[in-house]
């Protein structure tokens, strides 16, 4: 009976040794069918309680607060950067060469688009060359030997009110997507 | 004489109360009824068969694979709990804290045995696979055992994988940073992954760098501290948890499917 009433219709209550004591209020309280719906509502909430609380563990492996290295930050003044050159001075704090031509200022990310390594500037071959795999990159961030897929990506950079370069490391921008053409990923001065 | 003395005084033992309350079956097992329920009514005994026939336990047949990577779980189980009283997993102390193991530590020696314990573990896991899949014993009945023991394979591979980032030093951070990158092309659930794009509301974005798989693996956007607890805690408590549970079902299933290396 999908409804659970009892009171409308009455199966006969099964004469078992145990039923035949009790007095009829008691069948007519809790009886076959209605214990059974009832166990179908216990076994609802507890399959329901236990998905949340699985869903709760699998959120808590999410924090909300991340104690990670500021992702945004001031480079000093365009004229810092040599016409020409690559600039590793911010390698190891943000994963950062910034890097000076004819055209502008633009920043490369240090990770390699292999699996992940840091490449290292190699000035008197000049080019970008990762240990782990013998990836190679042309000062560009072009990948020109070895395994590497794709050229380094480059970071959004702009000028502050000041006149200060801010590299901001959120906005990736990827060649092979036609995204270098992107005024934010070139800065011209 | 005094043989005769000894004996009666281990019979005096087995029908002490004590005695008779760890193992049921009443005084010393004299016939093979008794010597069986020995084994049957003891947790620790009876995981392992009854009896084994001779032919079965031959060296030549299955390499004994199977015992020595659970006697080497056993020497990693006991050696990892002794480095975890020096050990700490935070980026400022692990390293100098493996150096310390390693050099100061009475018995450093310790640490090395658990690490190549970690490699022998690996290698003997492979060759019993090898050799269960050359003698046939994947088969019917045992086709289910074939398949907790390519788990036990799987967690084992995981086991050494977490463990190689503890001593955070640049072999480890490297060789993680590549391994967890792999995360990022897991179908849907991989920022980079193929399918990861379905997963969004017009522009918004679900699996990003900072909510795909990578991140609940190393716990941030980039390698770190929290990888470094992560793979501590799955290391130390969460792997070899599940590990122990396989291997009791695998171990199990070896009695029920047949026993060890008979045909069936």
């Amino acid at each position: 009976m999908p409804d659970g009433k009892s009171t409308v219709s009455k199966p006969p209550v099964p004469k078992s040794p145990a039923a035949l004591g009790k007095t009829t209020k008691d069948s007519e309280d809790i009886n076959r069918r209605s214990f059974f719906s009832w166990l179908s509502f216990g076994w609802i909430g507890f399959v329901a309680a236990t998905g949340g609380f699985f869903t709760m563990m699998l959120r808590f492996f999410f924090p909300n607060v991340l104690f990670e290295p500021v992702q945004t930050f001031l480079a000093g003044y365009p004229d810092d950067y040599i016409i020409g050159e690559v600039d590793t001075k911010w390698k190891d704090k943000y994963g950062v060469w910034i890097i000076r031509n004819d055209q502008g200022i633009y920043a490369l990310s240090t990770v390699c688009t292999h699996l992940g390594c840091t490449p290292n500037w190699l000035a008197s071959a000049k080019k970008f060359k990762c240990p782990c795999h013998g990836s190679g990159f042309k000062s560009t961030g072009i990948n020109f030997e070895g395994p590497a897929p794709r050229p380094l990506e480059r970071y959004r950079i702009v000028l502050a009110d000041d006149g200060q370069i801010i590299v901001d490391k959120t906005k990736k921008f990827q060649q092979e997507k036609g995204q270098w053409e992107d005024p934010e990923a070139l800065l011209k001065v | 004489m005094s043989e005769e003395k000894q004996k009666s005084l281990l019979e005096k033992a087995a029908e002490s109360q004590i005695w008779k309350s760890i193992f049921r079956g009443g005084g010393v097992p004299r016939n093979r009824r008794q010597r069986m329920m020995s084994v049957l009514n003891s947790v620790f005994l009876h995981l392992h068969p009854v009896r084994l026939p001779k032919h079965a336990v031959k060296l030549k047949f299955t390499w004994c694979m199977g015992g020595l990577s659970f006697f080497i779980f056993l020497i990693l189980t006991i050696s990892g709990i002794l480095l975890m009283f020096y050990y700490r997993p935070t980026i400022e102390y692990a390293y100098t804290d493996i150096i310390d193991l390693a050099e100061q530590v009475p018995f450093g020696i310790m640490r090395e045995l658990h690490r190549w314990g970690a490699h022998a573990m690996v290698i003997t896991v492979w060759l019993h696979m090898f050799r269960v899949f050359m003698t046939g014993s994947y088969k019917p009945p045992r086709e289910f055992n074939w398949a907790v023991g390519v788990i036990l394979l799987l967690l084992t591979l995981l086991l050494s994988f977490t463990g190689y980032l503890l001593p955070w030093d640049q072999l480890a951070i490297w060789a993680i940073t590549v391994g967890s990158n792999m995360a990022r092309a897991t179908p849907f659930l991989g920022s980079e992954g193929p399918g990861a794009s379905l997963l969004a509301i017009g522009d918004i974005n679900f699996i990003t760098m900072g909510s795909d798989a990578r991140f609940a693996l190393i716990g941030g956007r980039f390698m770190g501290e929290a990888a470094l607890l992560r793979f501590y805690v799955l290391h130390c408590i969460g792997l070899p948890f599940i590990i122990m549970i396989f291997m009791a079902v695998h171990f199990w299933r070896v009695r029920k499917d047949g026993g060890i290396s008979t045909p069936v």
